[in-house]
């Protein structure tokens, strides 16, 4: 069983509140962080290799030592609690049953980038969650953690929970900063980044929830042990949440040196696929990854065995690989329809477009209503290569990411699963008579072999 | 008259001190969900630009936030809104059939409130709870792990709160 950093103490009864979350050691990392220098912390989150978790992996130390400092203009650190991409709902876990992990290492965060005001921003729909973080953070400041003069260090810092209203767009940074300004959720162009210009024009940092919460475990024991834990440049424990057709989907805690079939089959987490069905493809990493069939995912186009991190999932590109994301690992047994599921995908990135960028906007829809069409039954040969043609031109033409977001999962289940999409198109009146798309197969005809 | 009762009022203007002087724009996404709940259930024009003074920004501030977020109801909506997921992971555990069931159980279409005016229901994506499939959204929180006889208890309880 692998170490455990953040879920450690997720169990223990009452750890949502002050008085045990602090019985338990919590607050430690700020006692140790009060009494460093700015720039050491800033260096030990370097030195730990912590990679953003929200779906970038961008190292995390590195983002903070480009924050601007120009002199009389404050800083803000921002974290990002908007998540919305489908398959991940690991920082609702934190943020729902361990709230002072994100305070603490929030305070940190702060000091280490002189933010005096750091905001979370939070998905609208959970609405429960801000009134247990607005309760946290009030006990924090009730102790002498946040406010001012922070435990007699002379630094000073409020925090305060925004709620978003629903927009997925808003989980890329520059669109989260729009809407803490009170605005539409449109990304803005980069450069200038975060750092220099972000909210109300002064220099952010935007970090997501379980990134914040690592900083706590880093400070407490340094950098170098925590990067001791893990393989390659995947370094600490990263939080996975497994759904679709698991035997026990939830929140799991992971080393990142398991393989993938042990997650999947192994009691310990997965614990394999409901009523011995096989397994059909997986999404590892949230919808916006490439879909692996089986085969693929289990190993590596070298014939290796495929493990749960940054640099295995990506082996083999988007040819034979996928990506780690947001740890939203979505599993789909030999019953599912590809075309479907993809179509339900397309769906959610056709309504999640903010619409500035053509290619997103219009292409995002035509996507929609192509699969829609092939899950039916009456799509053309044609529409699955005019499909293809669509994705590649979203994907890299658009000021955010959300394009090839939308893209990549059209892209990886044609790659993959083309003959589905063509028996769609040769078996039109087996999609008529049901209603959906899963129901297509009585016998499965896609379970992936070698 | 539109006015925030005194309690909500208080709310707003501890909202609108989180930010830097001048930056009470900010505040329009956390004032427009209390205006949500405290006029209706949605955001009627007159309510929308109550919110414009209350925070010194024009009406058009206000509306081009309302129609971007998909939580703010630009028409009116039944007392209990029923909101299910059916993006990808909750297909998968068969949201259909529970979309399927509602519609035919409360007999009224997706967007749609029943005569009465006591539901409406919508399909949503994504709300972050795939590991808890499928699910919906009821007021401020989630249901999860729905199943026909859920629902069924779900309406039960609406009804119960309406008599």
């Amino acid at each position: 069983m692998g170490r455990k950093l953040l879920l450690e103490k997720a169990h223990v009864e009452g750890i949502r509140h002050y008085d045990v979350y602090r019985r338990e050691g919590g607050y430690r990392s700020v006692e140790k962080a009060l009494k460093m220098q700015p720039a050491d912390i800033v260096e030990e989150v370097k030195k730990s290799g912590l990679r953003g978790r929200g779906g970038a992996g961008f190292p995390t130390g590195m983002k903070w030592s480009f924050l601007a400092k120009p002199d009389g203009v404050p800083r803000y650190l921002v974290c990002n609690a908007d998540e919305s991409e489908p398959g991940t709902f690991k920082d609702r876990y934190l943020m729902e049953f361990i709230p002072h992990i994100l305070i603490e290492g929030m305070i940190v965060a702060s000091f280490a980038l002189g933010s005096n005001t750091s905001y979370i921003y939070i998905r609208g729909e959970y609405d429960w969650i801000t009134d247990i973080l607005e309760e946290a953070i009030a006990e924090a400041k009730q102790n002498g953690w946040l406010g001012k003069n922070i435990q007699g260090s002379g630094f000073d810092c409020e925090m305060y929970v925004q709620r978003g209203a629903g927009a997925y767009i808003c989980g890329e940074e520059t669109a989260l900063l729009e809407s803490l300004e009170g605005k539409r959720g449109n990304p803005r162009i980069k450069p200038p980044f975060p750092a220099v210009k972000g909210l109300w024009g002064c220099p952010t940092v935007v970090n997501n929830v379980e990134t914040l919460a690592a900083v706590v475990p880093i400070i407490n024991e340094g950098g170098d042990e925590y990067a001791k834990i893990g393989v390659g440049r995947s370094t600490g424990t990263k939080l996975i949440s497994a759904c679709g057709n698991i035997n026990k989907p939830g929140i799991y805690e992971i080393d990142m040196t398991i393989s993938v079939e042990e997650f999947i089959y192994s009691d310990e987490y997965c614990g394999g696929i409901p009523n011995g069905k096989k397994l059909k493809a997986c999404i590892p990493g949230g919808s916006s990854v490439p879909i692996l069939p089986a085969n693929l995912l289990l190993t590596t186009a070298k014939g290796e065995k495929r493990l749960m991190n940054y640099e295995s999932l990506s082996d083999g590109g988007f040819a034979t690989g996928s990506m780690m994301g947001s740890g939203g690992f979505i599993v789909l047994d030999e019953d599912q329809c590809i075309v479907r599921h993809t179509y339900t995908l397309a769906r959610f990135y056709r309504h999640e477009s903010c619409g500035q960028c053509s290619p997103c906007r219009e292409g995002t829809g035509w996507m929609e209503k192509i699969l829609l069409s092939l899950e039916k039954g009456k799509g053309k040969m044609s529409d699955i290569d005019l499909l293809w043609d669509i994705q590649r031109k979203i994907e890299g033409n658009t000021i955010c990411p959300l394009g090839d977001a939308a893209a990549w999962p059209v892209a990886a289940a044609i790659r993959h699963f083309r003959d589905e999409f063509e028996w769609h198109v040769n078996n039109p009146e087996k999609c008529l008579t049901e209603n959906y798309g899963l129901r297509h197969y009585a016998d499965p005809i896609h379970v992936p072999t070698n | 008259m539109i006015q925030f009762n005194d309690k909500t009022m208080l709310r707003v203007n501890e909202i609108i001190a989180r930010y830097p002087v001048g930056k009470q724009k900010s505040a329009l996404l956390p004032v427009l969900h209390l205006a949500q709940v405290e006029f209706g259930g949605w955001l009627d024009v007159p309510v929308m630009d109550y919110v414009a003074s209350l925070l010194s920004i024009e009406p058009i501030e206000v509306y081009e936030v309302a129609s971007f977020y998909s939580m703010y109801n630009l028409k009116p909506v039944g007392k209990h809104l029923f909101e299910v997921c059916q993006t990808g992971p909750c297909m998968l555990n068969g949201s259909d059939d529970i979309i399927d069931y509602i519609k035919q159980k409360l007999n009224i279409g997706v967007g749609e409130t029943t005569a009465d005016g006591m539901f409406t229901l919508k399909t949503v994506e994504c709300l972050g709870a795939c590991g808890y499939a499928p699910m919906m959204q009821y007021g401020k929180t989630y249901r999860e792990h729905l199943t026909k006889e859920k629902v069924d208890a779900i309406i039960e309880e609406c009804r119960a709160k309406a008599n």
